[in-house]
């Protein structure tokens, strides 16, 4: 008797020191993988604080007018970011407006009126490409698609277009595939998978009774997307768009080869520009004292304004997915 | 019945069912139709330029005939090398903690948001990071920059599928490793991350695809490099690079290789994918 009780106080305490240990260890776990996560976390406030610091001769000197000021002047050391930031948007802008309505159709597409059977192939094509590296989508701007565009896009419109007032100076402009526009093109291009895969999982939220309530009461498919899978998934298609916008706005590659380059402030469609990433891309290289500064200026500006329209996005595809659950 | 039913109404509404199809058929196929287009464009020319050279020679001087892609290639492979290697334990464990440790934490909701961000940042700030942390201000121009910008932009992939998929791990497993007595780590380690094994291995194939094509990082950090060098703390030769700066150029040759590099890259890119989907996909079934 004596001797069990023993045994098993000492097991107890055996017991005892094994759950302490691996207490510890798990302890130590969760604080290592902790860790790990928090990386993300320093990574962040490290780009934010490294980009401010290195841009801060610039902030110093132009103040806020660095904003809206327009001049890029590398020899007389005057620097703004109006001409970046404009090419930046409008090449941006333009791409959304020519690949949403497309990225749109092709969810529906996938999602209502395909037969079930081309479903996957199309759905995983469309993902696989939209994992192409960027640079592909420049390549094929540079040396397909520019010399296209200027021949059966950009001489045809001048000639119909260019003399008419107030559009006719959209159209004007060196004929040479180059610019705004065709960077947009370009840009579509590379975002129209992304956000056609966006959206088409974002459909597949609808929960399937909604649906087949409203064929039940007579609905033809199109007001069934408007009516009630479009309403249903509204913030989530804001969201995928804004993730597209994100991408569109940060691009380096499938703008710089066909923006054009030029350090001016865009007046047509046609006219060459620049875009925070495509001038960082060309100029960094070179780049000294102020003018660096500038780019680094430059890069913090489109960290914060992509990271300002990732965020909503986020916010928006989170909402959605909470609304899925009724 | 019949007569209860508004023709008018009926034919508006059919019209406006066989626009709204018709458009989004056609939005599919002209979707189709230049995604195609570019990659016809891309393997005729890509495939024009492949020969044995690519794989054997070094890049050409401007202005001297022939070369090859054999110093880019192999940059290319190690930079991407090494950039997974140390993206691997880190997105894992990263990802480990999200899901077993992360649900009632406010830090990990931050993190989970933050990462979701750092999936889409721009990669070219991630390079001028780089830059501002490792290139300005020690090392110069090296391997190794070009290699820590990768792994930037990889661990956000992998932190995030490892979540999904360990997500996907039913409870009742980790109740049962838990009512045997195990530890967490252990019951992390062992049973959930070997149960969601396929799906996090897919992540990291992803990861590899991903910066695989990525140039903008490399730009100000691995720069690029003439000759062969393995010495990764020096400036190096990379593919995305070479293929950059190759297109912008006067020289027929160079434009002829950047053609088959680009084709070299995406088809690696496409494979990587392809291979994820399969081995995800036999995984989960079987």
């Amino acid at each position: 008797m004596q001797t069990s009780q023993e045994q098993s106080e000492r097991s107890g305490e055996h017991m005892l020191a094994l759950i302490k240990r691996q207490r510890l260890q798990d302890g130590i776990f969760h604080r290592l993988t902790q860790l790990f996560s928090l990386l993300v976390l320093v990574a962040l406030a490290g780009i934010i604080v490294s980009l401010f610091i290195n841009a801060w001769p610039t902030f110093q000197k132009f103040g806020v007018r660095f904003l809206w000021y327009v001049e890029w002047d590398i020899i007389n050391g005057e620097f703004g970011a109006a001409i970046a930031i404009v090419g930046t948007l409008a090449s941006a802008g333009l791409a959304m407006l020519m690949a949403v309505p497309l990225a749109f159709g092709i969810a529906v597409f996938l999602t209502e009126t395909c037969p079930v059977w081309l479903r996957r192939p199309l759905g995983t094509a469309i993902e696989l490409l939209a994992a192409v590296p960027s640079i592909i989508y420049g390549m094929f701007g540079l040396f397909v698609f520019a010399p296209l565009f200027a021949d059966f896009v950009q001489v045809p419109l001048r000639e119909l277009l260019g003399g008419m007032p107030l559009i006719g100076i959209l159209f004007s402009g060196a004929p040479n595939g180059m610019g705004i526009l065709a960077a947009g093109i370009v840009l579509a291009f590379m975002v129209l998978p992304f956000v056609a895969a966006v959206m088409r999982d974002v459909f597949e939220i609808t929960p399937p009774i909604l649906r087949e309530s409203a064929y039940g009461l007579g609905c033809t498919t199109w007001e069934v997307v408007r009516k009630v899978v479009l309403p249903y998934t509204q913030k989530g298609v804001i969201g995928g768009i804004m993730l597209g916008l994100g991408r569109a706005l940060g691009e380096t590659m499938a703008v710089t080869f066909v923006i054009g380059n030029a350090n001016r402030l865009p007046t047509s469609l046609f006219s060459p520009g620049t875009s925070i990433a495509s001038t960082l891309a060309n100029e960094f290289g070179e780049a000294t004292d102020l003018h660096m500064s500038s780019l680094f200026a430059l890069g913090f500006l489109l960290f914060a304004i992509t990271f300002v329209v990732l965020a909503l996005a986020k916010l928006m595809i989170s909402r959605a997915e909470k609304a899925k659950g009724f | 019945m019949a007569s209860n039913m508004n023709p008018d109404l009926y034919r508006r509404r059919r019209l406006a069912n066989a626009w709204g199809m018709a458009t989004s058929m056609a939005a599919m196929a002209v979707g189709l139709a230049v995604l195609l287009w570019i990659l016809v464009v891309l393997f005729s020319n890509g495939f024009a330029a492949l020969d044995w050279n690519i794989l054997t020679r070094d890049t050409p001087a401007p202005g001297t005939e022939g070369g090859g892609l054999r110093n880019a290639i192999v940059g290319s492979a190690m930079m991407v090398g090494l950039a997974v290697l140390v993206a691997t334990p880190v997105g894992i464990f990263a990802g480990i903690y999200l899901t077993e440790f992360g649900d009632q934490s406010k830090t990990a909701e931050v993190t989970r948001f933050v990462t979701d961000i750092m999936l889409s940042a721009p990669s070219i700030v991630i390079g001028l990071f780089v830059y501002a942390i490792a290139v300005a201000t020690v090392g110069g121009f090296s391997g190794f920059a070009g290699s820590l910008a990768l792994t930037l932009i990889a661990v956000p992939v992998v932190m995030r599928t490892t979540e999904n998929m360990l997500r996907l791990v039913p409870g009742s497993l980790r109740e049962a490793a838990f009512a045997l007595g195990a530890p967490r780590w252990k019951v992390s380690l062992a049973v959930t991350l070997r149960a969601a094994r396929s799906g996090v291995i897919t992540g990291l194939l992803l990861a590899l695809a991903r910066i695989s094509g990525e140039t903008a990082p490399l730009l100000f950090t691995a720069l690029n490099n003439q000759f062969f060098n393995a010495d990764m703390s020096e400036p190096m030769a990379n593919l995305p690079v070479v293929i950059f700066q190759f297109a912008m150029s006067p020289y027929d040759n160079w434009i002829r290789l950047a053609w088959g590099g680009a084709l070299l890259i995406t088809l690696a890119v496409l494979l990587l994918n392809i291979i994820a989907r399969v081995f995800f996909r036999d995984r989960q079934s079987g």
